[in-house]
């Protein structure tokens, strides 16, 4: 077993479904970060077999809605003095911009240029976005 | 307050709003020569990246009947576009020119793009297989010139109904009105896209059936929307031939509709109703196409704010 220390002050952003870590990782700009991280991938998890967690030793600003779109499934630890003292739970973002592109091959944003990828939340349960231009749905699962 | 707006979607103008435009159409209708020059000095611009006969003749015949002027392209080739302009300058230039636009776009969600761009009123005159919605407001104004009501129907709509946006902006429009049903018609591979299910029909809690068969259904429908239905949409040449006559109108199967069943279809018609059935007074379609002209004469005076 990989061991990686505890951190002091910071977050630890665990249950990420495998593969997703590293998308996360660049989505939170970590790859340019001065302080400590840890990317943990695959590693064994009771609850999902294989998951990835990062560590983060820093109090960073972060978009817990838009982490939530990532991987809704995920939970964040506030840690301070090497302790748990919040558990944030994550929800999915009203309106989602430029993280995501619409797969409708009609859609105006398959040809415009400098356009804003835009998503409205149809469905917080099932995770189900509309593209704004085309109402094309967009969803996880797929 | 309809001055000034844009209209991508059916559902952009309020019931009451639409209920003004279409109380304006009827007056078009009743005295014409009252209206035919009441639009003087104003230019409307038709900006046709697709092909279209129907809709930009109603548009340009429509701002001609109210003596105003007609400018634009018919094939995105005769135009800046062609050397790459974006559709976001294209609409920048052109509203400096001209009054009000009128746009038909290969690609879905074109308009809601363009409206950010567009200071003078832009009206969406298609966009791809998503929203139609000046078709809308003639389907809307044939119902209820037909039915003199818009509420209390079972609208049947058959043929394909996944990639005909004119039934797409017909379920989003008439699901706002109270104890609306729909039985919808169509091969499984051409049902209507998951977000007409999803988000109008489902969370709305509206009455609504999928068959496969006209036969089986058309008693219970007091409107009858259809469209046609291309062979090389179906997956295989089985299902064609299986269903094929499912989807066309004939004096045989209007045999068990109702009497005073209303037949609409945005045309063009290549076999879907039989000719024979032109002469039935259930057919609408004819009556429907002017009424396309008329009540784009209503929205350019609404948009434009003349009337």
């Amino acid at each position: 077993m990989l061991n990686i220390t505890s951190i002091k002050k910071g977050l630890v952003i665990d249950h990420i479904r495998p593969g997703m870590g590293l998308k996360i990782f660049e989505y939170l700009k970590l790859g340019k970060a001065d302080f400590t991280v840890a990317l943990i991938m695959n590693a064994t998890s009771n609850k999902m077999g294989r998951k990835d967690i990062i560590k983060i030793e820093d109090v960073i600003d972060v978009d817990f809605a838009m982490l939530g779109f990532l991987d809704a499934n995920i939970t964040v630890n506030v840690i301070e003095d090497e302790v748990n003292t919040e558990k944030i739970n994550l929800s999915l973002p009203e309106r989602v911009q430029d993280i995501i592109k619409c797969k409708n091959p009609r859609c105006i944003t398959t040809v415009e240029r400098d356009i804003t990828h835009k998503f409205v939340l149809l469905d917080q349960e099932k995770g189900i976005y509309k593209c704004e231009y085309c109402d094309h749905i967009y969803s996880w699962e797929g | 307050m309809l001055k000034g707006r844009h209209l991508v979607d059916p559902q952009d103008f309020s019931i009451q709003e639409l209920e003004s435009i279409f109380e304006l159409t009827q007056e078009i209708i009743n005295k014409p020569e009252d209206f035919n020059s009441i639009c003087h000095g104003k230019i409307l611009s038709t900006l046709f990246y697709e092909p279209s006969t129907r809709t930009r003749f109603s548009f340009e015949a429509a701002m001609l009947r109210l003596g105003g002027g007609v400018i634009g392209f018919s094939e995105p080739g005769s135009s800046s576009v062609a050397k790459g302009e974006s559709l976001a300058d294209t609409l920048r230039t052109v509203a400096a020119y001209a009054d009000i636009i009128a746009m038909r776009h290969p690609n879905e969600g074109a308009p809601k793009h363009g409206i950010k761009y567009c200071p003078v009123p832009l009206i969406n005159g298609g966009d791809g297989g998503h929203q139609h919605p000046t078709q809308t407001l003639t389907d809307l104004f044939t119902i209820l010139e037909s039915k003199g009501r818009l509420d209390n129907l079972t609208i049947g709509c058959c043929g394909d109904l996944k990639f005909g946006r004119t039934v797409h902006s017909l379920i989003k429009a008439m699901s706002r009105y109270e104890n609306v049903k729909f039985i919808l018609v169509s091969p499984k591979e051409l049902q209507v896209p998951d977000y007409i299910r999803t988000e109008i029909l489902e969370q709305r809690n509206i009455q609504f059936q999928e068959v496969e068969r006209l036969e089986e259904v058309i008693d219970q429908m007091d409107i009858l929307y259809m469209t046609r239905v291309q062979k090389e949409r179906f997956f295989n040449e089985a299902d064609y031939v299986r269903l094929k006559d499912s989807y066309i109108v004939d004096l045989k199967k209007l045999k068990d509709a109702k009497e005073d069943l209303a037949i609409l279809h945005p045309l063009p018609r290549v076999n879907e109703i039989a000719i024979e059935v032109d002469d039935d007074p259930r057919a609408w379609y004819f009556r429907q196409v002017k009424n396309g002209m008329f009540v784009r004469m209503g929205l350019i005076l609404k948009l434009l704010g003349v009337k």
